[in-house]
């Protein structure tokens, strides 16, 4: 058994009446890539919430290193946070804000650099992601969507984090820029050494970046492999979702009668 | 039944959201005492909420001025005339109508920004990204709101005490044939220091109001465009309704000694 670096055991969270995370186990091995596919609603973008402390579970345990963050004192919590990256899904860049600005906002903001340091980094970090000086002068508005995603994933690395969270990297993106996203995530994820846990529905994307494969379902985790074997899981649920097919278990509400 | 019911909801709803308000200005107050402090983004807040609202608030101060000179002089005694306006449009614009209506156009006009302005970092995850760059959001983007307001408003009213005054002057001067000189020295001789200080103090109380009512309503909105745009017309509502309660219990402190 491969050591766990981030590890979830039985996290509840419902909102009112509704149960969005009912139980849910995962362990994250240290240096892999776990990558949870489902559908949208299942729990995944929660699931990923409460880890970083964006939304309080009810329940259950999230070791970091075996640390259980939700029992350690709030200093310490705050240290173990800066243990992690996020690619938000938008992007979430700060609009008010020129994109080197954005990319060393951690390295400012949570590491107290100074600011011509900040941007020294910055500018390098843009580059690890293809991207030239002069972009850092522009403010994420005068970007595409892909760039958006590029400096997002910039701004997710440049603290150098243990463990980094991708949030649909790939969605909204054409199928080339997607699978360029999805190679800058490998070698950039490769030079850090970075443990990291992505969610996502484009089924290319999981294939190519995972060690590991997850599916939620009804805020449960209802299985969990190599990526290879995802293809012959001898479960309904994932073999439905991974080929796209609208008849089987899985049954969306609209079908509904 | 149905009707105790409905009223049931509402009274709850009100009380939830109440309890949520006290809470968000408790964590934004005992942020306010604590380091680190974003002069930068502080340094931003005062220009934005005080520099830039300085037009607004001098046209209204100044027409205020003059309308309040108009109205005492055509309703009131004149042959004693030169005496009363000049008095009680200083005591009325540095008492209640410089602070009161200061306070109301920087609402309109500051409360909305920031909801607006935060309205939409909710809705696209730069809040959550803030937390994930190991940034307080309430440190970071609540509590440079709250100085600036509180800090700026006093200013701002100042300015329109004297722009008011000035209001008063051309029309007493210009349109109602009062001497120059006499005027200044009635103004002089019945203004006290207290009259300025105790609006002065009402100002940074609505700086306050308005900047929470912002921060407030923005941080909590959901719902794509149409709750941003909820959030900035509760946020006007709010503020507006508070200052004008607040101005009540704070002239009923301060002058009933």
């Amino acid at each position: 058994m491969e050591e766990a670096k981030l590890k979830l055991t039985d996290v509840h969270k419902r909102f009112g009446s509704k149960v969005v995370l009912n139980g849910i186990d995962l362990a994250v091995p240290k240096g892999k890539s776990v990558v949870v596919i489902g559908g949208s609603g299942t729990g995944k973008s929660v699931m990923l919430k409460s880890v970083l402390g964006i939304v309080k579970p009810d329940s259950g345990a999230i070791e970091v290193d075996g640390e259980d963050m939700l029992r350690v004192p709030a200093k310490r919590k705050e240290e173990l946070l800066k243990k992690f990256g996020m690619l938000f899904q938008g992007g979430a860049l700060f609009d008010s804000l020129p994109v080197w600005e954005n990319v060393g906002f951690g390295l400012i903001q949570g590491q107290n650099m100074r600011r011509k340091e900040a941007k020294e980094i910055a500018i390098d970090t843009l580059a690890k992601v293809g991207m030239g000086a002069e972009v850092g002068e522009l403010y994420p508005a005068e970007l595409s969507g892909g760039m958006q995603k590029r400096v997002g994933l910039a701004r997710a690395i440049a603290t150098e984090p243990e463990i980094i969270f991708f949030d649909e990297p790939t969605t909204g993106l054409d199928p080339i820029m997607a699978d360029v996203i999805n190679d800058l995530i490998i070698e950039r994820v490769q030079d850090l050494g970075a443990t990291t846990l992505s969610i996502t529905h484009d089924m290319a994307s999981a294939r190519k970046i995972a060690d590991y494969i997850a599916m939620i379902y009804k805020g449960e985790i209802i299985w969990y492999g190599k990526k290879e074997d995802v293809d012959h899981s001898g479960n309904e649920y994932v073999d439905q979702f991974i080929h796209g097919r609208a008849e089987g278990p899985i049954q969306m509400e609209i079908l509904k009668p | 039944m149905n009707i105790f019911a409905a009223v049931g909801r509402v009274v709850l709803a009100l009380l939830a959201e109440t309890g949520k308000l006290a809470l968000f200005a408790w964590v934004g107050v005992s942020h306010l005492l604590r380091p680190p402090f974003y002069w930068r983004q502080i340094g931003q807040q005062m220009l934005r909420i005080g520099y830039f609202s300085l037009p607004v608030v001098a046209l209204t101060a100044f027409f205020t001025g003059g309308v309040l000179a108009l109205q005492i002089y055509y309703g009131g005694d004149q042959f004693n005339s030169e005496t009363i306006v000049a008095t009680i449009v200083a005591l009325g614009i540095t008492r209640e109508l410089g602070p009161v209506l200061g306070g109301l156009m920087v609402a309109g006009r500051a409360s909305a920004a920031i909801a607006a302005e935060l309205g939409t970092m909710r809705v696209t995850e730069q809040i959550d990204a803030l937390s994930t760059l190991s940034t307080n959001p309430h440190k970071y983007l609540v509590v440079p709101r709250l100085m600036a307001a509180i800090f700026t408003l006093p200013l701002l009213v100042f300015i329109g005490d004297v722009i008011g005054i000035f209001g008063g002057f051309v029309v007493g001067t210009q349109s109602l044939d009062f001497n120059a000189g006499v005027y200044i020295k009635n103004t002089y001789d019945f203004l006290e220091y207290d009259d300025i200080t105790s609006g002065l103090i009402k100002a940074a109380v609505f700086g306050f109001i308005i900047a929470l009512m912002g921060c407030f309503h923005g941080f909590n909105s959901k719902g794509g465009a149409q709750g941003v745009g909820r959030a900035t017309t509760n946020a006007v509502v709010t503020a507006s309704i508070f200052i004008l309660a607040a101005n009540y219990v704070m002239t009923s402190l301060l002058f009933s000694s």
